[in-house]
C-alpha cells in the first residue's frame, strides 16, 4: 500500500515545464462529483484543463494515477495556522497579544513561520492554502489576516491583510466590556472614527464596493505605501478629541469602511447574525464574510438573501455556549440547501494545527446527508466546502481553489477518496511544484518504528 | 462519634477474648463472661450505589451484517440475538433465530460492541461550558483522592446524548480533571440518560483513581508558588502520599483483621487504600515516555498498577515497556503540539502501541471527539498500514471495546459480543471506519435508545427543551 507515484517534478517552478496527470478520479473542486479516468494539465504552475478527455500535450511528463484520486490542494477556510509552534509556548504563539496597545492594525503577515511544524504536517496533509487570522485580545477588532501557502519555502504569504477579523458574538461582548451592547457602540464608533480619519485626510470614502476594489486594488500594500493613504498617518491630520483608537488602529479600519478590505465577523447566535447582516444598511460599502455561524440554519433565508459567504464550522453540534444552542451538524447543508455560499472553516478549533482535519469534517457532512431528517452535501459539495468555497469566501476564488484552467496549481494526488479517514497525500504540488512531505513526525515514526535501541541510542538513528 | 468510641473500646476487648460461638443478639459488653466476638465497623466502600436498571428490550435478532465480536472476531452475513439484556447468541447466518424474536435485517451493515469512552469529562464540564458548570478540577491542592467525579457530573448535559447518536458510546469513565497530581475517583456510566448519576453508574464496576504527571499539576501549583513546582516534585509528592496510604492501609487493615481502636478516618486515604488494595485503579494522564516509565517503577515501589496511561502521545516510545509492564494506554489518533508535552505526536501511536503487543485504546477527552472515536481508530489504522503494520479492522475494534473495557475492570460485562455478556451493540449504516457512516442504532442492555430511522427514539435533554433546535437531528 502507498507506494509513492514516480513523480520527479524539479523542485523551482519551471517555466516550461508541463505535467499531465492521467488516468485518476478527478474532482475539480467546484462542486462537481469526482470523474474516473481524468486527466489534470498543469504548465507554468497555472492548471491548463482538467477532466474528462483531456489531451495530453507532446512533451509532458506523465504521471499515471491509475488508483489514485486528484484534487485541488485543500484550503483552510479559517485557520491560525503558521502562526503558532506549540500553543501553550507563549513564546511561540503569535495568535493573540493582550498587552499590545494596538488592535485592528495588527497585522499578521509578518508573523507567519513557514517553518512552523505545523505547515510542514498539514502540507503532509494535503492542505495548500490557508486563510489566516489573528486572535482578538483588548478589543473586538483581532487586526488584519492573511492568505498563505504552505509550501516549502520561506515565501507563505500570498495576501497580506487580506481582511480585517471582528468577534461579533459571546466573545466580542467580552473584549468589549461586557455588553452586546456596548460592542455594537465600540464597532460604531470605530468605525466612525475610521470615517472622519479618512475624511479629515483627504481619501475619498468608498461605496463602489468590491467592483472599485478590484478595479484599484491597494490590498497587497501595507497601510503606509498606499498611495494617499500615507496622509492618514501623517503628522498633520486632525482628529476629534474623543477617539478611542490609535491613528494607526483607526486608519487600518479606513479600507474595511470603504469596501476594499474584507471584514470577516465571527457570529454564533441568530440574532447576532442578522445583526451583522444589518450592518450593510448603515456602512453600505461593507464587504462582509461570516465566521461560525453555528445558527445559521435557523436564519439560513435572510443570509442568502444577503449574498454575505459563510465559514462555517462544520461538526459543532452541542450547545457549548448560548450563543449555539442550535447547533447541528445539518447546519452548513442546510444553509447551503437554502443558497447560502457556504465554506468550511476551524473555528477555535485546532485551527493553528490541525487544518488538515478539514477533510474529514467535509467527510462526515456526507455521511450526515445520509441520515433521516438531517441535511449534509453531496460529495462534490463536501469537497467544494473546503477547496474552491473558501477561497471565492476571500475573494480569491479564481487564483486558486479549483483545478479551473488558469487557476494556480496545487494539486493533491490521493491514494484513494480524499474525504476517507484512511487516505493520505501522496503527491503535493503547490504553484505546481512538488512538495515534500516528511516532517517532525514522519521522523519521530521511523525512529520508533521499533521501539527498543539497536547498536547505538536511538538518537543515532536517522 | 461517642457511639463509635465505645464500640471501637468494646470491639478491641472482644478481639482480646476471641470466644468463638457467640452470638449477635448478646450485648456487647466487654464482660470477661460472654463477649461476642463481631467485626470490626468499618466505612462503606460504596456509599453512593448504582441505580442503574436496564430498560426494557425484545428478543431481537440482528441478522446480515458485518460482525466484529469485539475481540478480534469477524463474522460475515452474522446473526447477533439479544435477550433479556444481554447477547445471547453471535454466529454465522445458520445462527437459529428464537420465535418471536424481532428481526432487523443488517445487509450491507456493520455490528460492533457498543464503543466505549475511557475517558471523558462528560457531565463534569458540560454543555454549556460556562463558569456555573466548570466542575471538573478540584484545583485548590495537588493531593485531592477525596473527591469523586460522580459527584459533579451533571446528567443533563447533552454531550452524552452526541456520545450517544453520533458516537455509538454505551459506556464511559468520568474522570477528575488533570490540575492535580490525584485528581479524585472516577466512575464508569452507562450512557443511559438519567435524572441523577446513580442511575448511570455501571453496576458493579471497579472506581478509578486518576492520576495526572507532568506539566498540569507543575504549572497550577507552580505558579502559586506551591509544590509541585517541577516534575521532580510531582514525583515527590506522589512518594509522599503514597507512603501515608500505605501508613493508612497498614491501619485500617490491621483494624478490619483484629479489631481495637478504630483508626481516624480520611476520605482521600479511602481511595488510596482501595488502590494499594487493588479494588481501585488507576487512570494516569501523562504524555511523555520519561515520565511514564518512572511512574511505573513508583507504581512498583507502592505495590500499585497502572491500569492505563491516558493521552500517552509518546507512548510509541516506550511501547516495549508498556507491555511488559501490563499497562494500557488511551491515546487520541492524531492529536499533538497543543503544549509541550505533546509535541511528539504522530498519527501512528496507537498501532505502534498494539504492534508493540501492548494494549492500545482509542480515548477522545472532548465531548466532540467522542463523536467520532471510531473515526479516529480508522485514521491511526490506516497509518499503521502506511508503514506496514497490517491489523485487521475486527482487530482494532478491539481499540475501542474490549481493551477499554479491561482497563475500567468490566471486560467480563461488557466490550464485546460475547453470549452472557451485557447486550451493549451498536449497528451501524455502513462500515464504521468509514467518514461516511454514523450509527443506525444503538442498545444498551439490550434496550433500543438510539434509531437514526425514529424521532421519538433520540434522548433531549432537559437543557434543551424549549431552545432552538430541541429535538432536533444534531
Amino acid at each position: 500500500m502507498g507506494i509513492a507515484l514516480a513523480l520527479a517534478l524539479s523542485a523551482a517552478p519551471a517555466a516550461a515545464q508541463t505535467v499531465a496527470i492521467t488516468a485518476g478520479t478527478v474532482a475539480l473542486g467546484d462542486g462537481s462529483e469526482p470523474i474516473p479516468g481524468g486527466t489534470v494539465v498543469i504548465r507554468d504552475g497555472r492548471i491548463v484543463a482538467a477532466g474528462r478527455g483531456v489531451a495530453v500535450p507532446a512533451g509532458a511528463q506523465v504521471v499515471d494515477a491509475t488508483g489514485k484520486w486528484v484534487t485541488p490542494g485543500i484550503v483552510a477556510g479559517f485557520s491560525r495556522i503558521g502562526l503558532v509552534e506549540v500553543d501553550a509556548v507563549d513564546a511561540t504563539n503569535d495568535v493573540e497579544a493582550g498587552n499590545s496597545p494596538f488592535s485592528a492594525a495588527i497585522d499578521v503577515a509578518p508573523a507567519v513561520n513557514p517553518r512552523a511544524s505545523a505547515i510542514a504536517i498539514n502540507r503532509a496533509g494535503g492542505v495548500t492554502r490557508a486563510i489566516v487570522a489573528p486572535a482578538t485580545a483588548r478589543s473586538i477588532f483581532a487586526g488584519q489576516g492573511a492568505v498563505i501557502d504552505l509550501g516549502a519555502d520561506m515565501n507563505a504569504v500570498m495576501r497580506a491583510r487580506a481582511f480585517q477579523f471582528v468577534e461579533f458574538g459571546e466573545q466580542g461582548t467580552r473584549e468589549a466590556g461586557g455588553s452586546r451592547a456596548a460592542m455594537h457602540v465600540l464597532f460604531r464608533n470605530a468605525l466612525r472614527e475610521a470615517r472622519d480619519l479618512s475624511r479629515y485626510s483627504g481619501i475619498p470614502s468608498g461605496g463602489g464596493g468590491a467592483r472599485q476594489a478590484r478595479a484599484n486594488d491597494q490590498r497587497d500594500l501595507p497601510l503606509e505605501e498606499v498611495p494617499g493613504a500615507n496622509s492618514l498617518l501623517g503628522p498633520n491630520v486632525n482628529r476629534p478629541d474623543d477617539v478611542l483608537l490609535t491613528r494607526f488602529d483607526a486608519a487600518a479600519l479606513v479600507p474595511v469602511l470603504q469596501g476594499r478590505q474584507l471584514l470577516l465577523v465571527h457570529v454564533e447566535r441568530a440574532a447576532d447574525i442578522l445583526q451583522a447582516l444589518s450592518l450593510k444598511k448603515e456602512f453600505p460599502a461593507l464587504r462582509l464574510v461570516l465566521v461560525g455561524v453555528a445558527e445559521g440554519w435557523t436564519v439560513a433565508k435572510e443570509i442568502a438573501a444577503s449574498g454575505v459567504p459563510v465559514i462555517a464550522s462544520a461538526l459543532t453540534d452541542l450547545p457549548n455556549t448560548f450563543e449555539q444552542l442550535a447547533s447541528t451538524q445539518s447546519n452548513i447543508g442546510r444553509m447551503r440547501a437554502a443558497g447560502v455560499k457556504v465554506a468550511i472553516g476551524m473555528i477555535d478549533d485546532e485551527e493553528a494545527r490541525q487544518v488538515r482535519l478539514s477533510r474529514q469534517y467535509a467527510g462526515n457532512l456526507v455521511a450526515v446527508a445520509r441520515l433521516p431528517g438531517a441535511t449534509g452535501l453531496t460529495w462534490g459539495q463536501a469537497l467544494e466546502a473546503i477547496t474552491s468555497a473558501p477561497a471565492e469566501a476571500i475573494g480569491m476564488g479564481e487564483q486558486f481553489g479549483s483545478l479551473k484552467p488558469g487557476r494556480r496549481a496545487d494539486v493533491v494526488v490521493w491514494d484513494g477518496d480524499p474525504l476517507e479517514n484512511a487516505t493520505a497525500a501522496e503527491i503535493v504540488l503547490i504553484d505546481g511544484v512538488q512538495q515534500p512531505l516528511s516532517n517532525r513526525q514522519t521522523k519521530l515514526r521511523d525512529r520508533y518504528r521499533t521501539p527498543g535501541e539497536g547498536q547505538l541510542p536511538k538518537a543515532y538513528q536517522r | 462519634m461517642a457511639s463509635n468510641s465505645r464500640k471501637s473500646l468494646a470491639a478491641l476487648a472482644l478481639a482480646a477474648l476471641a470466644i468463638a460461638g457467640c452470638t449477635r443478639d448478646k450485648p456487647q459488653t466487654a464482660s470477661a463472661e460472654a463477649p461476642p466476638r463481631t467485626p470490626p465497623k468499618t466505612y462503606s466502600h460504596d456509599p453512593y450505589p448504582s441505580t442503574y436498571r436496564a430498560y426494557p428490550g425484545v428478543l431481537t435478532a440482528i441478522t446480515g451484517g458485518t460482525v466484529y465480536d469485539g475481540e478480534g472476531g469477524r463474522i460475515e452475513r452474522g446473526t447477533v440475538i439479544l435477550a433479556d439484556g444481554k447477547v445471547q447468541a453471535v454466529g454465522g447466518p445458520d445462527t437459529p433465530i428464537p420465535d418471536g424474536a424481532t428481526r432487523i435485517d443488517a445487509s450491507g451493515k456493520w455490528v460492533t460492541p457498543g464503543v466505549i469512552d475511557i475517558h471523558s469529562h462528560l457531565g463534569d464540564y458540560p454543555s454549556p461550558g460556562v463558569e456555573a458548570h466548570s466542575d471538573g478540577n478540584e484545583a485548590t491542592g495537588p493531593v485531592h483522592p477525596d473527591v469523586w467525579a460522580e459527584h459533579s457530573v451533571w446528567p443533563q448535559d447533552p454531550g452524552f446524548t452526541r456520545a450517544l447518536a453520533n458516537g455509538g458510546v454505551t459506556t464511559l469513565e468520568i474522570l477528575p480533571g488533570s490540575a492535580n497530581l490525584f485528581g479524585g475517583r472516577s466512575v464508569v456510566l452507562k450512557n443511559v440518560p438519567a435524572r441523577t448519576v446513580q442511575q448511570m453508574k455501571f453496576p458493579g464496576a471497579p472506581y478509578g483513581l486518576k492520576m495526572a504527571c507532568g506539566e498540569n499539576p507543575k504549572r497550577v501549583y507552580g505558579s502559586r508558588n506551591q509544590s509541585p513546582a517541577t516534575r521532580m516534585g510531582n514525583i515527590a509528592v506522589d512518594r509522599a502520599t503514597w507512603a501515608r496510604a500505605a501508613e493508612y492501609k497498614r491501619r485500617w487493615d490491621k483494624y478490619e483483621r483484629d479489631g481495637g481502636d478504630m483508626p481516624s478516618r480520611d476520605i482521600g486515604l479511602d481511595t488510596l487504600r482501595g488502590v494499594l488494595a487493588g479494588e481501585i485503579l488507576v487512570q494516569n494522564h501523562c504524555y511523555r515516555a520519561d515520565e511514564m516509565a518512572i511512574v511505573m517503577d513508583m507504581a512498583k515501589e507502592f505495590g500499585y498498577h497502572v491500569a492505563a496511561f491516558h493521552h500517552a502521545v509518546e507512548a510509541y516510545k516506550i511501547a516495549d515497556l508498556l507491555k511488559a509492564n501490563g499497562v494500557c494506554a488511551a491515546m487520541w489518533a492524531d492529536w499533538w503540539g497543543f503544549k509541550m508535552e505533546a509535541y511528539d505526536g504522530v498519527t501512528e501511536n496507537i498501532p505502534l502501541v498494539h504492534n508493540a503487543g501492548a494494549c492500545a485504546i482509542v480515548h477522545s477527552d472532548d465531548p466532540n471527539g467522542i463523536q467520532r472515536l471510531y473515526q479516529e481508530a480508522a485514521k491511526a489504522l490506516a497509518a499503521g498500514r502506511r508503514i506496514g503494520i497490517n491489523i485487521p479492522d475486527e482487530v482494532a475494534w478491539e481499540w475501542l471495546s474490549y481493551n477499554p473495557a479491561k482497563a475500567l475492570g468490566i471486560a467480563e460485562r461488557t466490550g464485546s459480543l460475547k453470549p452472557g455478556k451485557m447486550a451493549d451493540v451498536v449497528m451501524w449504516n455502513g462500515n464504521p471506519f468509514s467518514v461516511y457512516t454514523r450509527p443506525e442504532r444503538v442498545w444498551i442492555d439490550g434496550a433500543l435508545l438510539y434509531d437514526s430511522n425514529d424521532p421519538s427514539r433520540r434522548p433531549v435533554t432537559d437543557f434543551e427543551l424549549g431552545q432552538p433546535g430541541e429535538g432536533d437531528v444534531k
